[in-house]
């Protein structure tokens, strides 16, 4: 069953197709410049020691976002 | 003039690499997002044809997001180079093509090097290049910068662009329903008005309106306030819309669109994945153990120790040959030039000036080298990925953590390279915030102040009181850190959205040209000012001289010394060869004249500027229990931290103190009463936070780019660490603790 969480609340390892980012200005600006946009697959690598920040494996390559960052994206996943 | 060519892509595309590759000027090759600030130039030279290279930045975007942006994009269209050569890493084309897109949209003329095929390859991508140049319309040429591979053909393609030099239509992408037509509509006033259109292209104004772009927007407001109104107008309608229809905004619609855009070219047989495109590559099993939740802060704690040992350890012998050598060319100055002004002015002023500058040197040399070989190899954004967490929550970012730990985070750092280790962060006001607070960390110079003090009054517990010192280091500086980006350097983190970049094994011709590079910066930028300020601070300690009548004084006591012996034990002084033994009477007046010489050091300084500055501050710097002596050993202290154990020496009339070896020192403060373990603790505290060294001062005004920032650590810390200071003292006082 597919359904929409937030990326925060993903699991390792778990991938996800990106629904909405919901914010604007410059974080949000980044967030695009560097590939997340909706339809996006992406697949949780990891997070840091202290479960924060995650590490994305998006296009094909390693991104890094803080889980507050994060926040702001919803993901499509098979649940 | 030669044609300018410009060099422009993603971070860790190999751009810096081609560079290089075309302009043979071997420079730094880095791994980490976004080492490129500055800007580059270099000559390319074919057939006695010269173009004029240009590495821009690198960056994701031309949304004038970050500095980068901005400073690629002004380049780009105030300088308008002939061509750009846009770099892209063929292993992550779409990615990379989101600023290739945004070029053509500009109506630059470019010509694509897809770069490392070979990866690509290796992770099972095809790309076929002569589709995807007629899509883009533009030439599409295959490189391997690593190895030169596809260099000829990208200039052959580059010289072609240059000699056409046709008007490039600038690409058109559909926004869709609710963007298009506003977006025509805003054009056409844009154009009608002249608005802008003498640098920009009207569509492109257009669109950086819908983008609400600050850069345009300003220039806009600037240029026609009311027709900027107006179109502002049209895009809060727009915006409105989408909120309320489909709850997005319009640049979040433009950058779907743009990469909608990229995807339609890709699948028309651009691309060609054997695998599946998120599978693990080594790099990322490397990963799962150095970013392990337990063993990667393990082995980070080894990096770092490593580095930290690397640095101090192994630049100890170069340094020593640089102390001696500068401590030999002093020797000789003082043998051949006579003793008086001019020798105290090249000896103490010049040429400890410069040695003071020049010593550091090994030592930022061998921290570069190992910063060098994290960065390039991608390991550093792992620290700053493990790390964010803990240095976030001080307003920091977690790439902080290299330039603390340079600076004495381990206590024996030193600042000034942990000043410039701060050039591996990318956000500016973290930056700005670890550059002002690594000067809090325990430096080697600090070492023998507080070796000194816990000697004199707290023997028994000195490692304690060293962890002590260590601890309240980090914790003052966090501290301070979170103070100012809550007051100076307000402002709300800079986003972490950063690419882990593969592991690559660094060359060693690379670390070494950036190692150079970086420590001949240091020479040059702080060099020339140091060699200034020593001087300054040497005349403050100078002059005014003694008077006359004052010097006339010490003479005759030594006279009246002299007269006290029989007149052969004075000559036996005279005749200056060590190999004599001295008699005992002999010694006994040696010993005299020297007590005298150093009573006429402590006056000369107490009548120099420094000293009549230590006198004034008495009234305020009393509140701390210090005394005029320990305030001209503090302004001492500005120079290098460890004269303050010298410039204490002086003030106590015991002539010449070594800092590693201040015995005597130590036993005159027990006795002093003006002395106690609670001032003393106060003393420590001040040497933690009072103003950094001026080398430091001068490095973090370089740094930031400001002189304003060099004053302002000098005064803020000076404030903060005398009320600590005060604080300790009046506190201790009130509750006769620790006092004599």
């Amino acid at each position: 069953m597919e359904m929409r969480i937030n990326m925060r609340n993903m699991r390792d390892n778990q991938a996800g197709t990106i629904a909405s980012i919901k914010v604007s200005g410059e974080l949000g600006r980044r967030i695009r410049d560097m590939g997340l946009v909706p339809g996006t697959e992406i697949k949780v690598q990891g997070r840091a020691p202290l479960y924060d920040p995650v590490a994305l494996r998006v296009r094909g390559a390693t991104l890094t976002l803080r889980n507050n960052e994060a926040d702001y994206i919803e993901v499509e996943v098979d649940q | 003039m030669a044609p300018t060519v410009a060099l422009a892509g993603n971070p860790n595309a190999g751009k810096t690499t081609l560079f290089n590759e075309l302009t043979g000027s071997r420079q730094h090759v880095g791994n980490y997002p976004g080492v490129t600030v500055e800007k580059k130039e270099g000559t390319f030279v074919r057939d006695g044809f010269r173009l004029h290279i240009v590495d821009l930045p690198g960056t994701y975007s031309l949304t004038a997001y970050s500095l980068e942006e901005v400073v690629a994009r002004d380049f780009l269209v105030n300088q308008k180079p002939e061509v750009v050569i846009n770099i892209v890493d063929a292993s992550n084309l779409d990615r990379n093509l989101y600023l290739a897109v945004q070029f053509l949209e500009m109506g630059i003329p470019i010509c694509i090097a897809l770069n490392m095929i070979d990866v690509a390859k290796k992770r099972g991508i095809k790309v076929n290049a002569a589709k995807l140049s007629s899509l883009l319309g533009v030439p599409v040429i295959p490189t391997i910068a690593r190895s030169g591979k596809g260099k000829k053909e990208l200039m052959d393609s580059a010289f072609q662009i240059i000699q056409e030099h046709h008007k490039l239509n600038p690409l058109k992408i559909s926004y869709g329903a609710d963007i298009d037509p506003v977006l025509a509509e805003m054009e056409m006033e844009i154009a009608a008005n002249h608005f802008l259109t003498d640098t920009y292209q009207a569509r492109w104004v257009a669109l950086k309106y819908m983008e609400s772009d600050e850069q345009i927007l300003a220039l806009g407001r600037k240029a026609d306030a009311d027709l900027s109104g107006r179109l502002e107008d049209l895009v809060g309608k727009v915006a409105r819309h989408l909120q309320n229809t489909l709850d997005t905004y319009p640049e979040a619609v433009i950058a779907d669109q743009r990469y909608g855009y990229i995807n339609s070219i890709l699948k028309q047989g651009v691309i060609y994945h054997k695998y599946d495109r998120n599978r693990l590559y080594s790099s990322d099993r490397i990963d799962k153990v150095l970013t392990n939740r337990f063993l990667g802060p393990l082995i980070m704690l080894a990096v770092i120790a490593g580095l930290y040992h690397f640095t101090f350890t192994y630049s100890k012998q170069p340094v020593a040959w640089m102390e001696s050598f500068f401590g030999w060319l002093a020797a000789m100055v003082s043998a051949v030039v006579p003793e008086g002004l001019l020798q105290s002015l090249i000896v103490s002023g010049i040429i400890d000036g410069v040695g003071g500058v020049l010593g550091f040197v090994p030592l930022i040399m061998f921290m570069f080298f190992g910063i060098a070989i994290l960065e390039d190899s991608g390991y550093l954004a792992r620290v700053a990925f493990m790390l964010d967490r803990i240095f976030r929550i001080f307003g920091l970012h977690g790439s902080s953590v290299m330039a603390f730990i340079v600076s004495g985070g381990i206590a024996g750092g030193c600042a000034v390279p942990g000043v410039m280790a701060t050039r591996t962060l990318k956000s500016p006001r973290e930056r700005l915030a670890t550059l002002l607070t690594v000067p809090f960390m325990n430096c080697g110079a600090k070492l023998p102040v507080f070796a000194l003090l816990i000697a004199t009054f707290f023997a028994k517990y000195e490692a304690f009181i060293m962890f002590l010192i260590t601890l309240g280091a980090w914790a003052g500086a966090l501290l301070v850190a979170k103070l100012l980006r809550v007051t100076v350097i307000k402002g709300a983190a800079t986003p972490f959205v950063m690419e882990l970049p593969p592991y690559r094994m660094p060359t060693f011709k690379g670390l070494a040209i950036h190692t150079w590079e970086r420590t001949w910066q240091y020479i040059k930028k702080a060099g020339t000012v140091i060699l200034g300020l020593s001087i300054v601070l040497w005349a403050m300690m100078t002059f005014p001289g003694l008077p006359d009548s004052k010097i006339q004084e010490f003479e005759a006591l030594r006279r009246a010394e002299i007269s006290r012996v029989p007149p052969g034990i004075a000559d036996e002084l005279k005749a200056v060869d060590d190999n004599i033994e001295l008699s005992d009477s002999a010694r006994h007046l040696k010993e005299k004249l020297l007590r005298i010489d150093a009573q006429q050091a402590e006056a000369g300084l107490r009548y120099s500027i420094a000293g009549r500055i230590g006198g004034a501050l008495e009234t305020v710097s009393q509140w701390a229990g210090f005394d005029w002596r320990t305030n001209i050993a503090l302004v001492g202290g500005f120079a290098a931290k460890e004269v303050v154990v010298s410039t204490l020496g002086t003030a106590y009339s015991l002539g010449e103190v070594n800092p590693e070896q201040s015995t005597s020192l130590s036993d005159t403060l027990a006795k002093d009463p003006g002395w106690s373990p609670l001032m003393a603790i106060g003393l420590i505290v001040f040497t933690m936070f009072y103003s950094p060294c001026f080398v430091s001062v001068v490095c973090i005004s370089k740094e930031s780019g400001s002189w304003k920032w060099g004053a302002f650590a000098m005064a803020f810390n000076t404030v903060l660490a005398f009320f600590l200071a005060v604080l300790i003292f009046q506190m201790g006082s009130a509750l006769g603790f620790l006092v004599k």
